[in-house]
């Protein structure tokens, strides 16, 4: 039987041709990096530049934080591009960066107010994904606006390196895969401070909360509750007050004759520094209580606080996350680094920014494409070093990093402007490890 | 007894702020029959004349600072120091109640500005109509300080020798947690006066007796030959002044952004509200017992039975008072019922 149809094309030479044209066409897949599918949100394609969006508090109580997030940005992307002196691209290891952008695409940004609200910064973080094309969102200074922001990363498929936020949500019950943290968290600054509380303040105390009502600050008194209560302090009341009150006073005056003698301010920025300064006003930390000095504790503060605080800060015990008089290679590079841009040190809030920001580049770098969930897969577990707080692994589990913490305390006898922190201890990182689990949450797919 | 009476002069001292506030505003509606929704816009300008004034004191020059040494640093040096070394630091201490002599004329020359430039224009308009100008007045000026000053806090401390607090608990032999800071005490104080001030220029001055006439019956006062419009140009003048020395004083307490008129505004108006429409007294005596609620309101004791109440605790009042004494504490007959 003849198998050529009245066109006289044979099945065979049907199949043949179909084959090469499918052969042909699937040529460039095989020559093109990361050609994987091209719907993936924003794209760059064969653009020369890629665009990154970096969303900090410019206005409210977090926005001296937003401010130093905004230079170390600036810093890294001119770092990325091959300018200056390459901070902790010096340092970093491992590291697959090049100084010639990202995939060799040059590296430009847009910036956003988040305002320090959560809506201000879902809505700032969206035009710059719709309208601007930005491949990766970083930012923050606020828990709240963190999580905010993460989920709709989550929904738009667009990865984002998480600022400055501390609340246990961010990579507990509210962590996205999408969402990645180098910042510390409040369990781990309760980890860490508990033995230094211990020592310095015994085991027989009552504590007063004063705690910013939101996210953060929930989650940070609870660690910090636990922690003091499992060395056997009273826990005399926990009052939430507005974020940005500025006004504090009818909140520290119930203090006075509650009973307790530690107030741990559940603060951070100018809320800290507000609330700290007026309750040294209404003479606290003059105050002896059941025969013990009235303390006054700040878990999470930084330099800038330090700054803002003044005196008022002198002796009051904390944690950070970093701080500028690390003596290792990466955090002097990096000081170096900032100091000769801007005449000044970073900020704690500066450097997890500025790292966050080359973790992503170096981490495309790694996958060979810019297709988030291969960025995603490279960044889960990613271990590394030199970059200013020692060993660090981004636990794939949470997306959360794990490194030492540092407990400071404000320094009586500043040698310079600058010199505001004394670091007590550098609690190692199996301390303030926890289980993935205890948190609950879902990281969700890979593909968005 | 400590826990009653700090709470009680915490109350005093917040509801000084919304008395010298509310009782511009009512000095105003009394006289000119105008609702200034741009009265809190004068409280925060008043603010703004201590940062400016503080601003000029410590204009400075940028010098190296020696102490950091692995890159190159700077510290700003206020001109006052270099010229007068330990005397023009002092002199930055005192920024602050330094302020009030620029603020006085300063606040002045607004009000008498914004009363002939604005308000004048809506005297026979309805009330809606000068709420919605007043209001988009407010907003202006906000947007005029936040382009020359920023959308952030600006700490405007108080001097060094008022910082700390004061022993009152050891003075009257209470308790010795019974401690207050100075500055607020200051405050309070400080209100005080102006308050009696006010009256006392009001009382017992043949000015404010035309005034007090003129409030009563305007068309009268006008028929004696007295030129009543030019008395109430001066009145808003100095209602401006009292908002304005409110706003400087209430710098040390809280550090002044663009937006704290509005904020303290929208309580201002509850306060007039409750005190009685057009009532000097009414507006006093509502803003001092607002404040010790809302201190009171949060004393662990209450805020842990009503979560949340020291938020509510004044708009809850007032509805109350005004379902119960429709005309507000001391209203009168007769404002703001035609």
């Amino acid at each position: 039987m003849d198998n050529k149809n009245k066109n006289n094309i044979s099945r065979r030479d049907f199949v043949k041709t179909s084959a090469t044209v499918a052969a042909v066409s699937a040529v460039p897949m095989f020559f093109t990096k990361g050609a994987y599918a091209k719907d993936f949100t924003n794209n760059p394609g064969r653009a020369g530049s890629v665009t990154l969006g970096f969303n900090v508090p410019q206005t409210g109580s977090y926005s001296d934080e937003g401010a130093d997030e905004l230079r170390a940005y600036k810093l890294a992307v001119k770092h990325l591009n091959g300018e200056g002196d390459g901070g902790l691209m010096n340092t970093m290891k491992p590291m697959n960066l090049k100084g010639n952008g990202i995939l060799g695409k040059k590296v430009t940004y847009v910036t956003g107010d988040t305002q320090t609200k959560s809506d201000a910064a879902r809505a700032s973080a969206k035009r710059m994904i719709e309208k601007d094309g930005a491949l990766m969102i970083s930012g923050g200074s606020s828990s709240g606006v963190a999580i905010a922001v993460q989920g709709l990363a989550q929904e738009a498929g667009v990865i984002f390196m998480a600022g400055l936020t501390h609340s246990n949500d961010t990579t507990g019950k509210d962590k996205r895969r999408y969402g990645f943290r180098h910042f510390f968290n409040a369990k781990m600054s309760g980890s860490a401070l508990g033995p230094v509380l211990k020592e310095e303040m015994g085991t027989d105390r009552n504590a007063y909360h004063l705690t910013a009502d939101y996210t953060w600050g929930w989650t940070q008194e609870q660690s910090i509750k636990e922690t003091t209560e499992a060395l056997g302090w009273n826990t005399t009341a926990t009052v939430k007050t507005p974020v940005g009150a500025g006004d504090f006073s009818q909140f520290i005056t119930p203090i006075l004759n509650s009973g307790a003698d530690t107030l741990i301010l559940n603060h951070y920025g100018k809320d800290m520094i507000n609330s700290l300064t007026q309750a040294v006003q209404f003479g606290l930390r003059d105050k002896a209580v059941n025969g013990k000095q009235f303390e006054i504790i700040v878990p999470l503060y930084s330099r800038l606080m330090a700054q803002g605080a003044g005196e008022n800060l002198k002796g009051i015990l904390g944690t950070t996350n970093w701080d500028w008089q690390l003596q290792d290679e990466g955090s002097k590079a990096f000081v170096k680094s900032f100091g000769q841009e801007y005449g000044f040190p970073p900020s704690m809030a500066a450097h997890t920014c500025y790292v966050q920001t080359l973790l992503y580049a170096n981490a495309v770098e790694n996958a060979g494409t810019f297709y988030p969930p291969e960025v995603i897969r490279q960044l889960e577990g990613f271990k590394f070093d030199g970059m200013g707080n020692g060993a660090t692994e981004y636990r794939a589990e949470d997306h959360q990093c794990f490194k030492d913490v540092l407990v400071v305390r404000g320094k009586q006898n500043p040698s310079s402007q600058f010199d505001l922190l004394d670091i007590v201890k550098e609690v190692p990182r199996s301390q303030v490890e926890y289980d993935a689990s205890i948190f609950g949450g879902e990281l969700g797919p890979y593909k968005a | 007894m400590d826990a009653v009476l700090i709470q009680l002069l915490n109350g005093l001292d917040k509801g000084a702020a919304y008395a010298l506030i509310a009782l511009g505003l009512t000095l105003v509606f009394g006289t000119l029959g105008v609702v200034n929704f741009a009265h809190g816009a004068l409280f925060m300008l008043g603010a703004f004349c201590a940062v400016t004034f503080q601003k000029i004191l410590t204009l400075s020059v940028k010098v190296v600072d020696p102490s950091i040494t692995f890159f190159v640093a700077y510290k700003e040096q206020p001109y006052l120091e270099i010229w007068f070394g330990e005397l023009g630091l002092s002199i930055i201490d005192y920024a602050v109640p330094l302020s009030i002599f620029m603020a006085i004329p300063v606040m002045l020359m607004i009000g008498l500005a914004m009363e002939r430039g604005l308000i004048r224009h809506f005297y026979k308009r309805t009330h809606a109509e000068q709420i919605l100008v007043t209001f988009g007045l407010a907003i202006v000026i906000q947007e005029i300080v936040r382009h020359f000053f920023g959308a952030n806090p600006i700490p405007t401390p108080a001097p060094d020798i008022v910082s700390s607090s004061a022993q009152i608990g050891t003075w009257l032999g209470l308790s010795e947690n019974l401690v207050y800071p100075w500055w607020r005490l200051i405050y309070l104080v400080f209100s005080g006066v102006v308050i009696a001030s006010v009256f006392a220029f009001l009382q017992l001055t043949t000015f404010g007796m035309i005034v007090r006439a003129g409030m009563f019956d305007r068309q009268m006062v006008a028929f004696l030959g007295i030129n009543v419009q030019r008395k109430f140009t001066i009145v808003f003048g100095i209602a401006a002044v009292v908002a304005g020395l409110a706003g400087v004083m209430y710098v040390p307490v809280l550090p002044p952004d663009y937006h704290m008129g509005m904020d303290f505004l929208v309580l201002s108006f509850v306060v007039v509200v409750v005190g009685g429409m057009g009532s000097l007294g009414g507006a006093v005596a509502a803003g001092f017992l607002l404040g010790i609620l809302q201190s009171f309101a949060s004393m662990t004791v209450i805020s842990e039975l009503f979560k949340g109440i020291d938020q509510i605790i004044i708009y809850l009042v007032a509805v109350i008072i005004l379902l119960t004494r429709p005309r507000g504490l001391m209203g009168r007959k007769g404002v703001m019922e035609d």
